[in-house]
């Protein structure tokens, strides 16, 4: 009796483990899949081209020369910026809203925060240009040449197009992931953990930094992540600001270009092959960036998450 | 109870369908003498699509039994997907290649103009003129980065008495690949060998100087945001946005402003040969804007489907007669009377199975 129970349970389960097993690899065949649609179609290019696709810094269409270097330089210096801005703001979001505001306050502004995040990316881009472009170029350009303009990434000549509109907008955009992820992760820490970090006598922000912090960084890595890869994938909020040149140019202030940018602005009018498959190859680099981005990401959640959870009072 | 409003369900919706039809019976035509039904797919040029999808619609009030469905996914595209025979027709904004019509699955593909469109200079300098004179290479030296001030004697000689301000010249281009940069390198390549060597034409090019905007709305945008910038629209763009446009200087030395009509005139004055694949920038008459260019409808020469065949040639031959009409409300330039002539022969040259599919 007890034997035909196991075994219909067992079946239930087994069925179950199938089926969900069936579901984890159907998003893996899909990865897959995609990787390889992407390789084969960027094929030509890679044959043509090697690894000096990667280190050409020129894109001439005409000329049927391609290099990428400019794209993938683009993209990580707007996002890298996106996310100097937008993490430690989005983390004091949380902390605000989560151990500080009035629960009235709290709700209303956590709301805001998050309909950041509803705003169609085009909308960004018309801000930008209309909004955030020309205050740069009017104000914020010429006030940074003008006291950290020692600096190379402060020089050159004031136009709101370019990385630095680029940057702030990816900022604001990605802002909202950073900020609703760590504020579910801080109030998921456990409230006797508050409870003791302040029986002992700690103030509010050493309870947070003991009590909260540590206990939460995983998953605030983990918002980080989700907002970086937004940043490294977004394209028209980005190409509507970014100043469009494909030149790798050491100011903040000059126009450079991103890899989702190039794809979608010239994909419909590629007109031969070797420039369709050089397009694909550029998606293909940026799957692979976002692949080894989120591998060292996950390493980095890992080694964190297995280390004590509380924090070292100094 | 759910019985019943199911049932109660079935009944409306049964009714619904029977009105349907009944209304599909009313609306089919009367006075057409072929009322064979063709579904036609086509895609390509972006440039022409507001125009296209107009004559659609219009053409559709006349012959419902015909379905026309057109996306604007791109020359590029379009050119892609006739070649490889999976729409009916395409079009295009640059004509193709002798590579590229070697390359098509069904035979020979006829270039037929659609429509005319012409590029305009813009620009933003403060207390410029509205019709500010720009000739033929110092606009090739602006955008290859050469000329980089307003105050510069080469644009001071083609205004006598317009004083211009020390000002950072800004170029601004489309981003994304366009048949408006199409014409518009055309038309820098065909007056500078400079442009030509270095730069030459397509629909994405490798830019000396400047910026970048997405779309007429991008660059339109920079345009206005950036002081002392200058760059290149669709000219409906421009006249629809009331941006102050440059005068360029045609081959006959004359300065001419862009218009529909100096858009037309190009194309009436231009030497077109028998294929139709021709640049028009540039062309000689007194009126003729030079920047301006066609956009091409692209038709297999043997159609494979007669009911099909004879749907897309009736079409294409109302949309270069009749559906002209509809140009100027869009401020598209009409295709010229002599023109005309010439297409039609060209859709009467069209076949299935050896039979031309007009007379």
């Amino acid at each position: 009796m007890s034997k035909k129970r196991i075994l219909t349970t067992s079946m239930g389960d087994q069925t179950l483990r199938l089926l969900t097993l069936l579901m984890a690899v159907s998003v893996l065949v899909l990865m897959a899949w995609m990787g390889w649609q992407m390789f084969d179609a960027a094929r030509p290019s890679i044959q043509k081209f090697g690894l000096s696709f990667i280190t050409n810094r020129v894109w001439d269409p005409v000329k049927e020369q391609f290099g990428a270097l400019p794209f993938i330089y683009g993209t990580l210096v707007t996002s890298l910026l996106a996310l100097l801005l937008a993490a430690p703001i989005g983390l004091g979001v949380a902390i605000f809203l989560n151990e500080m505001a009035e629960s009235k306050f709290r709700a209303v502004v956590g709301f805001l925060v998050e309909m950041l995040a509803a705003i169609p990316s085009v909308v960004y881009g018309l801000w930008g240009i209309f909004v955030l472009a020309p205050w740069l170029r009017e104000t914020v350009e010429p006030g940074l040449a003008k006291w950290l303009g020692f600096i190379p990434l402060f020089q050159g000549t004031p136009v709101g197009f370019g990385m630095l509109a680029g940057g702030l907008i990816l900022a604001v955009m990605i802002l909202p992931t950073i900020a609703a992820i760590s504020r579910e992760v801080m109030a998921a820490v456990p409230n006797m953990q508050r409870e003791a970090a302040l029986a002992l006598g700690a103030t509010k922000w050493e309870m947070i930094r003991v009590a909260v912090l540590p206990y939460a960084k995983s998953g605030i890595m983990g918002g980080i992540m989700l907002g970086l890869g937004r940043a490294l994938g977004e394209t028209m909020a980005v190409t509507m600001v970014i100043g469009n040149r494909p030149d790798i140019l050491p100011s903040l202030f000059a126009p450079a270009y991103s890899m989702a940018a190039v794809i979608a602005n010239e994909f419909t009018e590629a007109t031969y092959d070797l420039y369709l498959s050089a397009l694909v190859e550029i998606g293909l680099i940026l799957f692979g960036i976002t692949l080894v981005l989120n591998f060292f990401a996950r390493l980095l959640v890992w080694s964190v998450a297995r280390g004590p959870k509380g924090g070292n009072v100094v | 109870m759910f019985r019943k409003k199911g049932r109660l369900l079935a009944s409306v919706l049964t009714a619904v369908l029977m009105l349907s039809f009944v209304g599909c019976g009313e609306k089919n035509p009367t006075g057409q003498g072929q009322a064979e039904t063709a579904n036609l797919t086509g895609s390509g040029s972006s440039f022409v699509y507001p125009l296209l999808n107009q004559q659609i619609e219009e053409y559709r009030k006349g012959n419902s039994n015909i379905a026309i469905n057109y996306q604007s996914s791109g020359s590029g595209a379009g050119i892609k997907q006739v070649s490889e025979q999976t729409i009916d027709f395409g079009a295009t904004d640059g004509p193709m290649t002798d590579e590229q019509l070697k390359a098509t699955k069904g035979g020979q593909l006829l270039h037929i103009p659609l429509t005319l469109g012409a590029v305009a200079v813009t620009y933003n300098v403060p207390n410029a003129p509205k019709e500010l004179k720009i000739g033929p290479t110092v606009l090739a030296d602006i955008f290859l980065g050469k000329i980089t001030n307003w105050n510069d004697q080469q644009i001071a000689n083609d205004n006598p008495g317009v004083s211009l301000p020390d000002s950072k010249i800004t170029v601004a281009h489309r981003s994304d690949g366009s048949g408006t940069t199409y014409i518009f390198s055309d038309y820098l390549s065909s007056i500078s060998p400079e442009w030509l060597s270095k730069v030459g034409k397509g629909t994405s090019l490798n830019w000396p100087a400047g910026l970048g905007g997405k779309g007429n709305a991008g660059v339109a945008g920079v345009i206005q945001q950036t002081s002392g910038s200058i760059g290149y629209l669709e000219l409906a763009y421009a006249v629809q946005n009331n941006l102050p446009y440059a005068m360029m200087k045609n081959k006959e030395g004359k300065w001419v402003p862009p218009s529909l009509q100096t858009t037309s005139a190009a194309a009436a004055a231009a030497t077109i040969p028998d294929d139709m694949r021709v640049s028009i920038v540039n062309a000689p008459g007194a009126d003729a804007y030079p920047i301006a260019g066609f956009s091409w409808a692209l038709i297999y020469k043997d159609q494979t489907d007669k009911a099909k065949g004879t749907a897309l040639v009736n079409f294409i031959n109302w949309s270069i007669h009749d559906g002209q009409a509809l140009s100027e409300g869009l401020h598209y330039a009409k295709l010229p009377a002599s023109l005309v002539s010439r297409e039609e022969e060209m859709l009467k040259s069209i076949t299935f199975q050896g039979e031309p599919l007009i007379k």
